[in-house]
Parts: structure tokens; C-alpha cells; sequence
């Protein structure tokens, strides 16, 4: 088994062009006046990302009229995604939703989602994270769901949710139309990633999955939501870095820029060593993820590791931008706060290393 | 030289199986077998043809190693002769004229010949440009006086690559050459420097009228500086850059004591455990990445960045395990002062390693010049202020 953890020439061209994208559209002013307006979500720009870019459609695949690309694709995007804090649903229904469906080869939607016509969230909370018990608190009987569901990404723009339920037959995945649920927007610490609480009272149902596939069909789209979340935390984190280096040297104190002192440059050094290790944890994640091998381990080491980079760098931003770093006005804190709620998102860091305890032979204390 | 820019690993397998054809190293002297493997140039693929290489991709090397490594062919020790390999080699390489190039890269490479680093001094660690060894040409030879410090295995040393002051009225970067010591010459008196593990690993060298030849210098008079950026560069790499496996090293030493030691655990150890499994799993890939970036380039400063993840790693793992054995942790394997050939971690106890990890933020830079450099050379942050940097030498206070 042979490790890339580098760019390949083509994943380079898709970051250009996403990149390119979100400098002309969503720059961090545009994208604090989005989340302050009546639609949080930027639905034009994903429009342009899902649809003519093509990035709704990378991870399903050609025989449902995807791109059929890999997670390597996919946390390159979201590299680039978390780089702007970019609120469109990505994560929620292009990597998490579109993952489930894929695993339960469900063709309609998926070349719906493929076309950007559809956008979907998978209803579970976004804490959640792979390996835990299939959730309980939605039921199914005779096709109409049943239950709650809190803090679920990117559902207030779904037009699709896939639900995990426990059916007759114990864990299902239904597919339900969102015009049958109430959907509740959260008024969120993140605001340019959209949560919301999800109600069904006897909502109708498509079955797309049964006990014989549903949790694999659940933990295989958190296993790949965590794994791109990585990539999207590095890109959280190199904004931070650049923009508080650029800030450093530009900034005047005591008759010089306060990046030529000592005190913080070192710190600055530490917050881009972090980032050049980061990329590696996050790379092997995508990596392990596109050639099935050593998923699980791979990806809560990525998830451990990038979480707390990510946090880092961005309190890191705050501080170093002195009292600037503190107002409104300055985007600093929209990063602190994608940062802040991605360490919580599919697992926090601490969730991933008690999980790898058991992955890697490192149990706790006897008894 | 043309046909062999092409080579690729099927090639590399043809020569070694060339080589063994000719050559059975189960049959023959050790060092005679790895004589042949230089002159067939499968010592270091990517070096010039005649000089033990082939002008191959680096990344060929992997392919010769391992069909090397298959037939249980002898190995050249690299760990024993790792200054020389890592820095000496690719400095006369790039400096070196036609003539010590022959001299020297063979006997190197077998490890004949050991080498050793004569570059810091008493009056000159981090800041290593004030170098104050002063080289004064007489005839054809130049006469060498003066202190060098932290020369590990300088007492098993042939050679040694040396830093001194030819120039002393320009400024401190300007005035420095570099040189071949035959470490077996007149005048070369090597002591043992006994460090907080008991052990003596480096020495003091104390210079006393040594006479180098000419011939001797590598690069030109003044260019020491940037000979020895040359050499320190690879030293970084040659430390941090190794491609390991998942739980080697220092973590694979604990993660074992870990789990032979259930009684000994703890919540509190538990959770320092899993961080730093999770930071040496995601430092071993960056130091992967940077190997596949290698393969396509030359060393930067990430080398300095694996460095430092490095030190770090070693120092927190080695404290954790000296804690998690509890009562034998008290205990210390022995003091008596050794001249050890190499550092091995993982043949000494829980307490050496915590000690020696110590010298691991220190030795080929200190972590904190580690960070100015990431600062300055990758970040683009201000310089440090240099206030020495045009004034002569000689008149630097000290």
C-alpha cells in the first residue's frame, strides 16, 4: 500500500478553481453581511460551487451522474471552503448526505444531488461521530417517521433529509422530503455553518436502507465527513496563519513591526509547524479514506489532530491581532468560531483519542 | 552520462543482480562487498556516476536497498556513520574538488573512515558564525589553533569537517573557510565531555598548531559560511527526515511500557498517552511528506520543522515514560562515564532516555533558532537585529 500524501496536478487545478471562486464571491466581508441576512446560507454561490463547478457531484459517482471522485478531491475542496469560512452546505450534503446515499446506492437522489437540482443533510447531530450507537430517537412504522433530531448541519437548506430510524426490523436509513418536516434553525456559536433542529411527526419515508446496511451505510458517511473535516479545519487554520503574518508585519509598535519581535514570532513558527503537520494528518486521512486502508485510525488521527490546530491558530489570530482581533468588523472571529465548533463537530479531539485507545491497544486504566 | 538519466527501478534491480552475480556477500569480506557496491554504484544512486552513484532518482535508492537488504547483503551501518553520510558526503559533493572527491567519498561510505563535525566552539553554539579557530596559511598548509565542542565520536573519527577563522578583520560570516582534519595528526588532542547521562558521547577537541593542507580546504578561502549551510541543512534532514514506521522510536518505547505495565496506568497518563500517539502518528507523516517533496526537490527548511516536532516529541514521551513506571522510575541503569560509538535510545533504560532527550532541543540548532529561522525563512518575517554583522571580527565584544 503506497501513501500519497501530496497534491496530484489535478487536485491543484480544482483548488484553483474553487479558490478562485470563493475570492470573487465570498470574501470575509460578504460572508459576515450573508450569515447577518434572512438566508445565512450563500445559496448563489453554491449554486455556482454545487452545480457549474461541479463539487455536489464530486463524491458520487458516475453511474448516478457524479464526478466520481475520492475524499482526496473532496478535502481539497474543503480545504479551500474552510480557508474563506464559506457558508454553503458542503460538508452536510455533498460529503455527509451524499456519502449515506452512495452506500445505499440510492439513484434518484443522487443524481439529483449530482446535478445541484437537490440539496440534502444527513439528520443526525453534528457532534456525532463514527463508531457511535446508532441513533435512537427517531422511529419508524409503516413508512411515517417519527422523533427528534438536534444540531443537524446544513438542514434548513435541505431539500432532503437522510434519517436514521429504527424501524420494525431495528436501524434503517429513510429518505424524507423536507416538506413534511419542521425544520428549526439553531442560533449557532458557528454562524456560517447552519444547524438546525429537525422534528418529524409521521413524516413519510422512502426505506433506502435496513438493519443489514444501514449503520455500516451511517458510520461510512461520518467515518468520510471527519475525514474531509480535517482538510476543512487546515484550511481554517492557513487562513489564520497568513492573515495574522501578513497583520505582523504591517502592524507598528515601539517603531517597529511587531513581527520582528521574538515572543511572537516563535509563536507564529509553533502555530506553522502545527500546519505543516496538520497537512500531513489530514492528507494520509484523505488518502486512506480514497484507498479504503487504514481508514479508522487515520481519520480520528487527522480529526484529533487538525481540531486542535485549527483552535489554535485561530485564538491564535485573535490574540495576535491585538485589539482589531476582538471587534466585529474584522473576520478574525468567524474563524475562531468554525474553528471552535468544528473541534466539537463529527467527534471532539478527545472522543477520537479514546476511540484510537481501542484502535491502537492503549487501554486505559484497569479497573 | 545520458543513458543513465532514464534509469528506473527495474534497471536499479539488473544492477544489483549484476553486482551479487559477481560479488556473493555471504563469500566475502564485508567491507570487500561494500567496496564493490560504491564502485557499482549502488551506494547512493542519486550521487555521480565513478562516486558512488548512478545520477538516479533519489528515490531509487529504496529499490537497491531493499534488494540488498532481501539477500541479507552487509550493510554499511548508517547509524554509526551518520555525520558523515549526512553532512561531510553531500558538502564534498558540492564543494569538493575532483581530487577529494575520489579521496574521500569511498572509504566515507564504506565507513572505513569515520567522520566527525568540528564546528562549535565554547564561544560559538548557536551564534556558530563567530567561529574564533583560527587558520593561518603557512607554505602550502594552513596552522590551526584553537577549541571545537560537542564533537561527537571524534574519539572513533578519521576525518572531521572543521569551521575556522582564515579572515579576522571582516566581518564574522566573511572570514571563515572550511576544512578536511585528519583527526590523526599532530597537534589534535581529543577529551571526553561527560554529559548529564554519565556518558561521554561528544568531546572537547583542543587544536594545537595542526597543520591541514591546502589541499585539504573545501570550497574557496572565505566561503566557509556557506560550505557549512550547506552541511547544516542536511544535518537537519538527516534528522528529522527518516521515513519510520507507525509507533517507532521513542513512542514505540513507551506505547511498550504502556502496555506491559497495566498496573501503573492512570487517567491523567492515559490521556497524555493518546496525545502524543496522535501527535507522533501525525509528525511521522509529516516527516513522509516531506520525504515525498524530497523526492521531488532538494531539503528547505521543513527539514527544521521535523526538527523541532522531533525534539519536542522525544522529550514529552521519554518524561511520560520515566513518570508512568512510578517507583522504578526512581532508579537510574547506571552513571559510569562510557564513550558510546552511537546513540541508542532503546538499549538503555527510562531514565537515559528522559536525560538524553534533553540534548535533543540543543544539538544541530536549538529549538529556538529553529523558530527564527521558520519565522524568517518561511514565514518572511523581520530578521533578528544583527548588530554584529558588518563590524570586523576582531573587534566583536566577547
Amino acid at each position: 500500500m503506497t501513501i500519497d500524501l501530496l497534491y496530484s496536478d489535478i487536485e491543484e487545478a480544482l483548488r484553483a478553481s474553487v479558490a478562485d471562486l470563493l475570492a470573487d464571491r465570498s470574501g470575509p466581508t460578504r460572508v459576515l453581511a450573508t450569515i447577518e441576512s434572512d438566508q445565512p446560507c450563500d445559496l448563489a454561490l453554491w449554486d455556482t460551487l454545487g452545480g457549474q463547478l461541479g463539487v455536489a457531484a464530486l463524491l458520487v459517482p458516475e453511474k448516478f451522474g457524479g464526478v466520481g471522485g475520492s475524499a482526496r478531491e473532496a478535502a481539497v475542496v474543503a480545504e479551500e471552503l474552510g480557508r474563506a469560512v464559506a457558508p454553503v452546505p458542503f460538508l452536510g450534503s455533498a460529503v455527509l448526505a451524499t456519502t449515506a446515499l452512495v452506500a445505499c446506492a440510492a439513484a434518484d437522489p443522487l443524481a439529483a444531488l449530482a446535478s445541484g437540482d437537490l440539496t440534502a443533510a444527513l439528520a443526525v447531530p453534528l457532534a456525532m461521530m463514527p463508531g457511535d450507537p446508532f441513533p435512537d430517537t427517531v422511529r419508524a412504522t409503516a413508512g411515517r417517521l417519527t422523533g427528534h433530531v438536534r444540531t443537524v448541519a446544513d438542514a434548513a437548506v435541505a431539500g432532503l433529509l437522510v434519517v436514521p430510524a429504527i424501524g420494525p426490523d431495528g436501524p434503517a436509513l429513510y429518505s424524507v422530503s423536507s416538506d413534511g418536516v419542521t425544520v428549526t434553525p439553531v442560533t449557532a456559536l458557528d454562524r456560517t455553518r447552519g444547524i438546525a433542529d429537525v422534528t418529524l411527526a409521521g413524516a413519510p419515508g422512502t426505506l433506502l436502507a435496513g438493519p443489514d446496511l444501514a449503520p455500516t451505510a451511517l458510520d461510512e458517511a461520518l467515518t468520510t465527513g471527519a475525514g474531509v473535516l480535517a482538510s476543512e479545519q487546515l484550511g481554517v487554520a492557513q487562513w489564520c496563519l497568513d492573515t495574522t503574518v501578513r497583520h505582523v508585519k504591517e502592524r507598528y509598535q515601539f517603531g517597529r513591526a511587531v513581527g520582528s519581535f521574538q515572543a511572537l514570532k516563535h509563536r507564529l513558527a509553533d502555530v506553522w509547524l502545527e500546519l505543516v503537520t496538520a497537512r500531513a494528518a489530514a492528507r494520509y486521512a484523505a488518502d486512506a479514506l480514497a484507498g479504503a486502508s487504514d481508514v479508522a485510525v487515520a481519520v480520528s488521527v487527522a480529526q484529533a489532530y487538525c481540531s486542535a490546530v485549527a483552535v489554535h491558530a485561530a485564538e491564535e489570530a485573535v490574540q495576535l491581532h491585538g485589539g482589531i482581533g476582538m471587534t466585529w468588523e474584522h473576520p478574525a472571529h468567524l474563524f475562531l468560531k468554525r474553528a471552535k465548533s468544528s473541534e466539537i463537530a463529527l467527534g471532539t479531539p478527545g472522543r477520537h483519542r479514546a476511540r484510537l485507545a481501542g484502535l491502537v491497544d492503549l487501554p486505559g486504566p484497569v479497573a | 552520462m545520458t543513458t543513465t538519466e532514464t534509469l528506473d527501478a527495474a534497471d536499479v534491480r539488473l544492477r544489483v543482480a549484476a553486482l551479487l552475480a559477481e560479488h556473493d556477500p555471504a563469500a566475502m569480506d564485508r567491507l570487500d562487498f561494500l567496496r564493490a557496491r560504491f564502485d557499482a554504484g549502488l551506494a547512493w544512486v542519486h550521487f555521480p556516476v565513478g562516486l558512488g552513484g548512478l545520477d538516479a532518482p533519489r528515490t531509487l535508492q529504496a529499490v537497491a536497498d531493499a534488494e540488498l537488504d532481501r539477500v541479507g547483503a552487509p550493510t554499511n551501518e548508517p547509524r554509526r556513520i551518520g555525520i558523515g553520510l549526512g553532512m561531510a558526503a553531500p558538502t564534498i559533493l558540492r564543494f569538493g574538488t575532483t581530487e577529494q572527491k575520489a579521496r574521500f567519498l569511498r572509504p566515507l561510505w564504506t565507513g572505513e573512515e569515520v567522520w566527525c563535525q568540528l564546528f562549535s566552539e565554547p564561544g560559538a553554539g548557536s551564534d556558530l558564525a563567530a567561529a574564533a579557530t583560527r587558520a593561518v596559511p603557512d607554505g602550502d598548509d594552513w596552522i590551526l589553533n584553537g577549541q571545537k565542542v560537542w564533537t561527537s565520536g571524534a574519539h572513533s573519527a578519521r576525518w572531521a569537517i572543521l569551521l575556522a577563522r582564515t579572515d579576522p578583520d571582516l566581518p564574522k560570516h566573511a572570514g571563515l573557510s572550511y576544512f578536511v582534519c585528519d583527526m590523526t595528526a599532530p597537534g589534535v588532542d581529543v577529551r571526553p565531555l561527560r554529559q548529564i547521562t554519565g556518558e561521554a558521547e561528544f568531546n572537547e577537541v583542543f587544536l594545537t598548531d595542526v597543520r591541514i593542507p591546502d589541499a585539504h580546504r573545501l570550497g574557496a578561502v572565505g566561503q566557509g559560511w556557506q560550505v557549512a549551510q550547506t552541511t547544516l541543512m542536511n544535518e537537519r534532514v538527516a534528522i528529522g527526515g527518516q521515513a519510520a514506521p507507525r509507533e517507532s522510536g521513542m513512542l514505540g518505547v513507551v506505547a511498550g511500557t504502556w502496555r506491559t505495565h497495566p498496573e501503573q496506568r492512570t487517567h491523567e497518563l492515559h490521556d497524555r498517552l493518546l496525545k502524543l500517539w496522535v501527535d507522533a502518528e501525525a509528525t511521522r507523516m509529516a516527516g513522509e511528506r516531506l520525504r515525498q517533496q524530497l523526492a521531488v526537490g532538494s531539503p528547505g527548511p521543513e527539514g527544521s520543522a521535523m526538527k523541532l516536532a522531533f525534539a519536542r516529541l522525544s522529550q514529552a514521551l521519554s518524561g511520560l515514560e520515566v513518570e508512568l513506571l512510578g517507583e522504578a522510575g526512581l532508579r537510574y541503569d547506571d552513571w559510569t562515564m562510557r564513550r558510546p560509538d552511537l546513540v541508542d535510545f532503546t538499549a538503555r533504560e527510562a531514565g537515559y532516555r528522559y536525560l538524553r532527550a534533553k540534548g535533543n532541543s540543543i544539538e544541530g540548532g536549538t529549538s529556538e533558532i529553529l523558530r527564527n529561522i521558520i519565522a524568517e525563512r518561511v514565514l518572511g518575517l523581520p530578521s533578528e537585529p544583527r548588530v554584529d554583522k558588518d563590524i570586523p571580527w576582531k573587534d566583536l565584544p566577547r
